[in-house]
């Protein structure tokens, strides 16, 4: 039975997230403000101010801090949530490591954005491409609805694996642009979500727990490989949950989105904001008899190396669209993409472009231009600057 | 074992024979009978007794990182917060609470996690005025690692990272005021305590959980193995480190100060150093100026002291 | 579902290394002097050393009980021998 009850709202990403928040009403929320996390934090801020949720908020002195107090508040069994962006998760980088390690659900906002140096604070993909080895899902959200959908998934997600979440917007593009959105009614939203009913927690005294151990050479190893197993599980439930979305909601959502992919023979790959630009520049192509289409990365980690070589075995040739730089290599969905495709056995050529760095504008016929590029059979091993 | 005090932390940990880290633990532990949580920053302590598979800690224990143990007990004090606001709720709605009284939240450190790195987290934590006592078991460098300096180390010692040498007599300048710089956070009780005065150091224990907001204990112990002394003897260090006035005992409650121990004749710092190892090159004839003034400063903070305890 | 069966632990002694084996000095308690007056128990970084019941008041007046020393746990450091006021322990090398 699809819930259909909803709001029509104008939000931004921000106060979507914020909305979703007020939902989902965590126990705990550590604060620390950066740029353009800001309007999440404020929005939330206020509304328990107004009374609206009863969250315990933390104002940290640093970001270290608000991850390090959100392990604090899980690892006591209870939900808890943080957002940040660029120079504050990676000034958290430690922490991300320690929440997944020590298999904790915390929820995390990022409003990605550019990494100093030069300092810069707008949209791109740098800071979190930089935490995409330390054990977090990462969830990619093209608008606000997404924002507000993907938190829905990955706080289950994240609950029924036992491992931390990141859902991610572009920065200023996505956390400060207002759009139409659909919001769902609070009752469907708290049962979707449920209670948090955590195995252990620090406030079990008859069967007390120590987190945080120290394991050497002889154990390490197989702690690591625990983690990599709950990864591939989460891939699986991933699925289940967007079939519960499904079922409650009323919408489809995937590992990603195939956009126009039916009897297309290039293909863009491409994650954030930018994806809406692109998909208008597929419908131009298309209406010009151009056989294009797209393909939205959502679940970032775990990456979905099969489902993604599936969608993509038929196309004649890639290109990849990627906002963040990977000094000295490939760029991180590039190279994914990549890695995908020959596991799949299939040969199809696939150029990298980068483009959006620090914020800066990507136009609708610079992606027309890409598509021209795959379409003339201009590939190139050597990575392109859209800018 | 004594079946008394190991109700919360057992043995089996393997910090070095004659550490008396256990013994501070063990003594703040036993000085209340509420439900402890412990948040414990990376260092002697927390290595020694969780090394997987076998944990030390009979009572529910997180150590997450070095620099932010007083960050995480931030977390679970929220995490409290919100959980007794529930039970309220659910007491309310259905006459039962799945969750019972209030649990006391320990922060353990060394000096190296708390004078140093994590400094920041414990002044943001002191600041918010969260529930809890911070205790930084003081061994004056990172022991844990070998014996490197810290802000904590005294002046004159010899560290792995600023040894003494022909061009250098150790550590070159003073430790870092603690004290002071946690007193200036206007908590209600803080206090300096020793190892080897384990009544003092429950009194104070005492006082410290029974604070309604942040307290916090610097409790000095003697490293037998990077102070450089036998191991039968870290209680010996720890009266000599007070007898003369190296490291004095008192309290400070809602800013006025109390002097524990007063010493009729206090014996001359040399008595102190000539016991460690670490010190022994100050015993140089090129050295001795900074014995004396170790000295000095010694003198000139128990002076302090007196003044701000209103005694003469 | 995932198993972190794992990523904690409980205590359990049996899981503990066994540090009485890194003595090589053993504390030997002389029950004629003992006058159970607890330095010991109170300085003894492992909390091996409790209080016996004195089965041989007519060697020793002391009711408060003899102190004694759980060999599993004793790193053989020596502080219990340093801190008796009545030199009631001597440190013994191991055989």
């Amino acid at each position: 039975m699809t819930n259909k009850i909803y709001k029509v709202k104008a939000m931004t990403g921000g106060t979507a997230a914020a909305e979703f928040l007020r939902q989902a009403e965590p126990d705990v929320m550590a604060v620390y403000p950066i740029t353009p996390q800001t309007p999440i934090v404020e929005t939330f801020a206020k509304m328990k101010a107004n009374g609206k949720v009863l969250t315990e908020i933390i104002q940290v002195e640093s970001e270290h801090s608000a991850m390090s107090a959100a392990i604090g508040a899980s690892a006591g069994g209870v939900r808890s949530v943080t957002a940040t962006s660029s120079q504050g998760l990676a000034l958290m980088h430690e922490m991300l490591y320690i929440a997944s390690g020590l298999r904790l659900p915390v929820f995390m906002y990022v409003s990605a954005r550019a990494l100093s140096a030069p300092i810069n604070i707008h949209g791109e993909h740098g800071d979190v491409m930089g935490s995409r080895d330390a054990g977090w899902i990462q969830i990619f959200s093209e608008n606000a609805q997404e924002v507000y959908d993907n938190s829905f998934i990955a706080m289950k997600l994240s609950e029924r694996v036992k491992i931390p979440a990141m859902v991610i917007m572009d920065g200023f593009h996505t956390s400060h642009t207002v759009e139409r959105m659909n919001v769902q009614d609070d009752k469907t939203t708290k049962k979707f979500l449920g209670d948090y009913k955590p195995e252990k927690s620090l406030f079990d005294f008859k069967d007390p727990t120590s987190f945080g151990f120290l394991a050497l050479q002889n154990s390490y190893f197989d702690f690591k490989i625990e983690q990599a197993e709950a990864f591939k599980e989460a891939l699986a439930e991933y699925k289940k949950i967007t079939s519960e979305f499904k079922i409650t909601f009323g919408k489809s959502y995937d590992y990603f989105e195939k956009y126009k992919l039916e009897g297309a023979e290039y293909a863009i790959v491409i994650a954030g904001s930018a994806s809406g630009t692109a998909k208008e520049a597929v419908d131009k192509l298309r209406s010009q008899g151009k056989k294009v289409g797209l393909l939205k990365i959502k679940l970032f980690r775990p990456f979905p190396y099969d489902n993604l070589a599936q969608a993509l075995k038929s196309m004649k040739g890639i290109a990849v669209l990627d906002r963040a730089i990977s000094l000295g290599a490939y760029p991180p969905i590039y190279s994914d993409v990549v890695n995908a495709l020959r596991s799949a056995d299939c040969g199809l050529p696939v150029s990298s472009y980068i483009y959006g760095l620090g914020g800066s504008d990507i136009l609708q016929d610079e992606i027309e231009n890409v598509f021209e590029d795959l379409i003339k059979w201009k590939f190139s091993k050597e990575i392109k600057y859209l800018k | 074992m004594n079946q008394e005090l190991t109700k919360k932390l057992a043995p089996g940990h393997t910090t070095c024979a004659g550490c008396g880290i256990p013994v501070i633990v063990r003594t703040i532990l036993g000085a209340t009978k509420d439900p402890v949580i412990v948040s414990n920053a990376t260092g002697c302590l927390e290595v020694t007794t969780t090394i997987y598979p076998y944990t030390a800690w009979k009572i529910p224990y997180i150590h997450s990182a070095f620099e932010n143990a007083a960050a995480t007990i931030s977390g679970v004090e929220a995490a409290q917060k919100a959980l007794l606001k529930k039970a309220k709720l659910k007491k309310s709605a259905k006459g039962g609470s799945a969750f019972g009284g209030k649990a006391k939240l320990v922060v353990f450190g060394g000096d190296g996690g708390t004078y140093d790195i994590g400094l920041q987290s414990l002044s943001g934590a002191l600041e918010r005025g969260h529930e809890f006592l911070y205790v930084c078991y003081d061994n004056g460098g990172y022991m844990n690692t070998g014996g490197q300096r810290s802000g904590g180390t005294p002046l004159g010692a010899n560290t792995e990272t600023e040894p003494a040498g022909l061009d250098s007599f150790g550590k070159s300048r003073n430790r870092k005021d603690l004290m002071e710089i946690v007193k200036s956070h206007g908590i209600k009780y803080l206090a300096q305590a020793n190892v080897a005065y384990p009544n003092d150091l429950a009194m104070k224990a005492k006082k410290a959980l029974e604070t309604k907001g942040p307290s916090f204990l610097l409790v000095l112990q003697p490293c037998t193995n990077l102070w450089k002394f036998p191991t039968s003897r870290y209680v010996r260090l720890g009266r000599l480190a007070t007898e003369t006035n190296f490291w004095p005992l008192y309290e400070i409650e809602k800013g006025n100060y109390v002097i524990n121990y007063v010493n009729k004749n206090p014996k001359k710092v040399e008595e102190f150093l000539k016991e460690q190892g670490r010190f022994k090159h100050l015993f140089e004839e090129k050295n001795k100026k900074v014995i004396k003034e170790i000295q000095k400063s010694v003198n000139g903070n128990w002076k302090k002291l007196v003044e701000m305890s209103g005694s003469k | 579902m995932t198993q972190y069966k794992d990523s904690t632990i409980k205590n359990d002694i049996k899981k503990a290394q066994k540090v009485g084996d890194w003595k090589y000095l053993s504390p030997e308690i002389d029950a004629k002097k003992c006058i159970g007056c607890g330095n010991c128990i109170s300085f003894c970084p492992e909390a091996a050393i409790k209080i016996r019941q004195n089965i041989h008041p007519e060697k020793n007046k002391n009711s408060k009980g003899i102190a004694s020393v759980d060999m599993d746990w004793c790193k053989g450091c020596g502080v219990c021998a340093v801190e008796c006021p009545t030199h009631a322990i001597t440190m013994k090398k191991v055989n």
